[in-house]
C-alpha cells in the first residue's frame, strides 16, 4: 500500500449505496484515483446488494476480477453506486434504497441501470466508475448525465464477480467524464480471465487517436425514425456532420431485425434472470428464511418480500418464457431474432467501419415519468441491439436539448473497441477545440 | 405371466473420480472431513461466481463413451436444470440436456438367456448437488442442515434403453457397468454415495413406473423385484398400474409413491450461458482404453486356465482381478488354480460376511496361505480357519499374524499317519462309538462317516479326510 485516501462526498443525489471513508491504495496506472463501483460487482469485505433488499447485508468473501485489477492498478475503491435493482431498469428508480437523482436536474432521472455511477461522475464525486451494461445500462445513464460510457465487446472484460442479471448480454464497462479516462480505465479492466469461460484473450492497450480520415459511418434509418425525439435526432445528425468534417463519410443503412430486437432482448434477459435470481432464497444470504415454516413457504415469503416489483415481474416473465410448451414460442424464437440482429450487423459492417446514432430516443425522463413498464422498455430500443450482437458501443456527449445532454452512440465490429473509442475521441476533441 | 414380460431401463449416476470438482478447484476428497470444508464461491453458488469446466472430468466421460462404443457428439452443451431445493445452492443444476456428450452405445452383459447387448441411449456430465443432513427428533423438533462438500462433484449419467428383462438382469448390467468404469479408472464404487440409480420398470402392456434414487447395487435388484411383485399383484386383481414416480425405501425394501407434486416439475432447461459449447469429438482417437473386463476374462482363462465362472467372478471387479494377479505373481504356473478357487469361492464370501474391503488384505499374505494349501501343510478346513483368523485380526488392527504363525500357534498343521495324536483320536472315536461300529459291521457304510466326523472333531479338522479314511480302515481291520 502506498497511500490512503479519505472520501467524504456530498452525495445529494443518492449516487452511492456505500462509501468507504478511508481507503488505502497501491501504486500503478490508477494510483490514488478514486473509482466508484456499481453495486452489482462483488467487492470483498464491502456490502454488495445490487440495490436489492434480498441482498441487504451480503458481504462478498471475494473480489470480482475487475475489482482485483483495479486494486492492482492502485485505484482506491471509494464506494458502491446505486442502480436499478439487479440492473432491471432504465432510470435507477427501481432501487430498494431510493432513486438516484440526475445532478444536472434533480427533477430528472440519471438513467439506468448504472445511474449511481453516472451521477457520481457527473457531480464530480469521482473521475471514473465501473458500470455494467445488459441492454444499455452504461450508455443510457452516460447519455442522460452528459458523460462518456463504453459497453465493451462481449468477452473482453471478465464477468467473474459480476452478480449476473443476463449473462449472455452483459458486460462490465468504464464510465468517465472524458474518452481518455474511459480508455485508461478500460485498459485496466480488459483482458482474459480463466475464471470466466466466456472471456477472450483480448487485452486493451490503446491510446485514443483523433485520426478518422476515410472512416465509413453507417447511419441506420431506424435510429432516426419512429419513437426517436426529432430534437435529439437533430443534435445527433449535427454531431455526425462534425465527424464528416473530420474526414469520415456516411452511408445510410437499415437494421430490419430491430423490429424484433426489443422483444427478443426482453425474452432473453428475463429468462436468464429468472434462473440467476432463483438462488436468493434466504438460506445463505440476505434476510433469513423463517425456519419454522416449510421450505417451500419460507422461500416464497423471502422472495416476495425481498424482491422489488420490477424484479418480480421480470422473474415471472422469464419463468414463463422458459416453461415447457412456451420455450419454443419465446426463448427459442428470441435466439433466432438475436441471430438475425447479428447477421444484420455483420452485413452492415462489411460496408462500414462503425455505426452511429443517438444513444437514447430522448433526454433524461422526469422522475416517475416512466411508471408504465412498457414505455420504459421501449426506451431501450437503440441500445439493446449492441448487446444482442455482442459488439462494442460507446456513448459520448454531443450537445443538449432543452438543457439536458444528448449522447452520440457509436457501435463497432466485435473486438473493434479501439476504433469505437477513436471515433468518440475524435468527436470529443473536435467539439472541445 | 413370465419374467420375459418385465421391461427395465436404467439411469445410472456415478461420481467421476477426479481430484477436483466439475466447475471449481475444490478437492473431491471430502468424505473424512467436516461439513462445508471443501467449498468455494463457485460450488457454493455465491452471487457472481462462474463455472470453469474441469477438462479431466470430460476426458473421464469420454473414456466411458469410448468403452461403451458411443458416438460422441460434434458439439455438446451444458444446460441449466432449474428447480428449488435447499441442497441446490444456485437453484439450478448444471447438466446436459438436448446436446449430451455422447449417445447410442452398447454394453454387453451375461444376461438371463446368455450374452446380451444392452443399448446405451446417452451419456452426459453434470454436477452433484449438496447434501441435507437431517437433525433433531420428533420431540424437540426436526431440522435439516446443508453440507455443500458434495456440491459440484462431477457425475456421469448413463441412460439405457429399456433392454433388461428382469431385476437380475438389471443387477448384472450394473455390475458390468461398475466393473467397466473401474477398469477405466474413472470411478470408485467403494466410495460412499458414489452411485445412484433411477430405474424404469413396466410389465408389458402396462404403464411405466419410475423408481428414484436407489443408492446401492443390491437395492436396484430389490427395488425392482418388489415392483415386479407389486405390479403383478395389481394386474392379477384386475387393477391398473399407474404411471408414477416412486421412491425406494432402502431400510424397508419397498417402493413408495412420490407425492404427485414432485412429478409436476418443469425444469425450464436452457443452455448455460456461462459455458461455451463443447467440441471434443476429436479427442476420441487420442483416448487409449485399458484392458476391459471382457478382455481380461478371456485372458484369465487362457493365461491362468481359470474356468469361465471363476474368470467371470474374478474379473467382475477391478480390485478382485488385481488381487488375483498379485497373489499368483510369485508362481504364475503353480498358484492360479488354487488361488482362483480360494478367492472366488471362499474369500469373497468371507469378506462379504464381514462387510470388509479387499483392500485390507495383503496379496502376499494370501499367496502364503495358498502355498500352505498347495504344499499340503494344512487341510482346506484349516485354510478357512487361518483365513478367518487373519480377516478378524485385520478388522481389529493394522497388521495380522502370517498364515504360518497362525498355523503354528493353533497347531493346524495337517496330521500324518505317524501322528500319535491322530491314532489316539481314532482309537478313542472307535471306543466311544461302539454302536456306529456295530452298524458298520452290519453293512451300513454310512456309519463309518460318522466315526470319521468324530475324529475330525477331535483333531479340529487338521486331518486330511482321505488319509483319515485310510487310517481308520487300517485300525478297524486290526481290531477285526
Ligand atoms: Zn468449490
Amino acid at each position: 500500500m502506498t497511500g490512503t485516501l479519505s472520501f467524504e462526498p456530498d452525495d445529494r443525489f443518492n449516487a452511492f449505496l456505500t462509501t468507504c471513508r478511508k481507503v488505502s491504495h497501491g501504486s500503478g496506472r490508477l494510483a490514488g484515483i478514486p473509482v466508484a463501483v456499481k453495486d452489482n460487482i462483488s467487492t470483498q469485505g464491502i456490502e454488495t446488494t445490487c440495490a436489492s433488499k434480498i441482498l441487504k447485508g451480503y458481504i462478498p468473501p471475494y473480489d470480482a476480477h475487475v475489482v482485483r485489477l483495479l486494486k492492482e492498478a492502485g485505484a482506491a475503491i471509494v464506494g458502491k453506486t446505486n442502480m436499478d435493482e439487479f440492473g432491471m431498469g432504465t432510470t435507477t428508480e427501481n432501487s430498494a434504497f431510493g432513486p438516484t437523482l440526475n445532478p444536472l436536474d434533480t427533477s430528472r432521472v440519471p438513467g439506468g441501470s448504472s445511474g449511481g455511477s453516472a451521477a457520481a461522475i457527473a457531480a464530480g464525486m469521482v473521475p471514473m466508475a465501473l458500470g455494467t451494461d445488459t441492454g444499455g445500462s452504461i450508455r443510457c445513464p452516460a447519455a442522460f448525465c452528459g458523460i462518456v460510457g463504453l459497453k465493451p465487446s462481449y468477452g473482453r472484460v471478465s464477468r467473474y464477480g459480476l452478480i449476473a442479471y443476463a449473462n449472455s448480454l452483459e458486460q462490465i464497462g468504464p464510465m468517465a467524464k472524458t474518452v481518455t479516462d474511459v480508455s485508461t480505465l478500460y485498459s485496466v479492466i480488459a483482458g482474459h480471465d480463466p475464471r470466466d469461460s466466456t472471456s477472450y484473450d483480448r487485452s486493451y492497450n490503446h491510446i485514443p487517436s483523433v485520426e478518422i480520415k476515410g472512416l465509413k459511418i453507417g447511419i441506420p434509418q431506424e435510429y432516426f425514425g419512429k419513437g426517436v425525439d426529432p430534437a435529439v435526432g437533430n443534435v445527433v445528425q449535427k454531431a455526425i456532420g462534425t465527424l464528416e468534417q473530420l474526414g469520415a463519410t456516411t452511408i445510410p443503412c437499415t437494421i430490419p431485425s430491430m423490429e424484433y430486437a426489443l422483444a427478443a432482448y426482453y425474452v432473453i434477459c428475463t429468462s436468464e434472470a429468472s434462473s440467476n435470481l432463483a438462488r436468493f432464497d434466504g438460506v445463505r444470504y440476505g434476510p433469513a428464511a423463517d425456519v419454522k415454516k416449510s421450505w417451500h413457504d419460507a422461500y416464497r415469503d423471502v422472495r416476495r418480500a425481498g424482491f422489488g416489483e420490477e424484479v418480480r415481474r421480470r422473474i415471472m416473465l422469464g419463468t414463463f418464457a422458459l416453461s415447457s410448451g412456451y420455450y419454443g414460442k419465446y426463448y427459442a424464437k428470441a435466439q433466432v431474432a438475436r441471430e438475425n440482429v447479428r447477421a444484420d450487423f455483420s452485413r452492415i459492417f462489411s460496408k462500414v467501419d462503425v455505426i452511429a446514432g443517438p444513444t437514447m430516443p430522448t433526454t433524461a425522463f422526469r422522475l416517475k415519468e416512466k411508471s408504465d413498464p412498457l414505455s420504459m422498455y421501449l426506451s431501450d430500443i437503440l441500445t439493446v441491439p449492441a448487446n444482442l450482437a455482442g459488439i462494442p458501443s460507446i456513448s459520448v456527449p454531443c450537445g443538449k436539448v432543452a438543457g439536458m445532454p444528448v449522447g452520440l452512440q457509436i457501435m463497432g465490429r466485435h473486438f473493434d473497441d479501439e476504433r469505437v473509442i477513436d471515433v468518440a475521441y475524435a468527436y470529443e476533441q473536435a467539439v472541445r477545440a | 405371466m413370465t419374467e420375459a414380460h418385465v421391461i427395465v431401463g436404467l439411469e445410472v449416476h456415478c461420481q467421476l473420480d477426479t481430484k477436483s470438482k466439475l466447475f471449481c478447484g475444490c478437492s473431491t476428497d471430502y468424505r473424512n472431513d467436516g461439513p462445508n470444508t471443501h467449498v468455494c464461491e463457485v460450488c457454493l453458488g455465491l452471487p457472481g461466481s462462474m463455472p470453469v469446466l474441469n477438462k479431466r472430468a470430460i476426458e473421464f466421460a469420454m473414456r466411458v463413451a469410448k468403452a461403451l462404443s458411443c458416438e460422441v457428439l460434434y458439439e455438446s452443451e451444458f444446460s441449466r436444470k432449474n428447480y428449488f431445493y435447499p441442497d441446490l445452492d444456485k437453484a439450478y443444476q448444471i447438466t446436459q440436456y438436448d446436446k449430451p456428450l455422447a449417445e447410442k452405445g452398447i454394453l454387453e452383459i451375461d444376461g438371463d438367456d446368455g450374452e446380451k447387448k444392452v443399448r446405451i441411449t446417452r451419456i452426459h456430465v453434470e454436477e452433484d448437488p449438496g447434501r441435507l443432513v437431517h437433525m433433531g427428533n420428533a420431540e424437540r423438533g426436526r431440522y435439516s442442515l446443508v453440507d455443500y462438500n458434495r456440491a459440484g462433484i462431477p457425475l456421469i449419467e448413463i441412460v439405457t434403453e429399456p433392454d433388461m428383462r428382469s431385476p437380475k438382469e438389471a443387477r448384472k448390467f450394473l455390475n458390468k457397468l461398475r466393473a467397466t468404469l473401474e477398469y477405466l479408472g474413472v470411478f470408485d464404487s467403494e466410495k460412499e454415495g458414489s452411485l445412484r440409480v433411477d430405474a424404469n420398470i413396466s410389465i408389458k402392456g402396462s404403464e411405466r413406473v419410475e423408481i428414484k434414487n436407489i443408492t446401492s447395487y443390491k437395492g436396484v435388484e430389490k427395488a425392482l423385484t418388489f415392483e415386479v411383485t407389486r405390479q403383478r399383484n395389481l394386474l392379477r386383481r384386475g387393477q391398473v398400474v399407474e404411471r408414477e414416480t416412486r421412491h425406494y425405501l432402502e431400510a424397508r425394501g419397498v417402493t413408495q409413491s412420490a407425492r404427485s407434486k414432485e412429478m409436476e416439475h418443469d425444469y425450464r432447461y436452457f443452455p448455460e450461458p456461462d459455458l461455451r459449447p463443447l467440441q471434443v469429438r476429436s479427442w476420441v482417437d487420442s483416448i487409449v482404453l485399458p484392458e476391459l473386463p471382457d478382455a481380461r476374462r478371456e485372458r484369465f482363462m487362457v493365461q491362468y486356465g481359470c474356468s469361465v465362472n471363476h474368470a467371470r467372478t474374478l474379473t467382475g471387479e477391478l480390485r478382485l482381478a488385481n488381487f488375483f494377479e498379485k497373489v499368483v505373481e510369485p508362481d504364475p504356473a503353480g498358484l492360479p488354480a488354487l488361488a482362483a478357487t480360494w478367492i472366488a469361492d471362499i474369500l469373497i464370501g468371507e469378506l462379504n460376511y464381514r462387510s470388509m474391503s479387499l483392500d485390507l488384505l495383503e496379496p502376499a499374505t494370501f499367496t502364503e496361505l495358498i502355498r500352505l494349501l498347495k504344499n499340503g501343510i494344512i487341510t482346506d478346513k484349516s485354510g478357512v480357519e487361518v483365513l478367518r483368523v487373519m480377516l478378524d485380526q485385520r478388522l481389529k488392527s493394522e497388521t495380522t499374524e502370517t498364515p504360518e504363525v497362525i498355523v503354528t500357534r493353533l497347531r493346524l498343521a495337517k496330521t500324518t499317519g505317524d501322528d500319535a495324536a491322530l491314532r489316539t483320536a481314532i482309537r478313542e472315536a472307535i471306543a466311544e462309538n461302539q454302536k456306529a461300529l456295530e452298524d458298520y459291521r452290519n453293512g451300513k457304510a454310512g456309519a463309518l462317516n460318522f466315526i470319521v466326523g468324530q475324529v475330525m472333531k477331535k483333531t479340529r479338522g487338521r486331518s486330511d479326510p482321505a488319509e483319515l479314511n485310510r487310517l481308520l480302515q487300517e485300525e478297524l481291520s486290526k481290531g477285526a
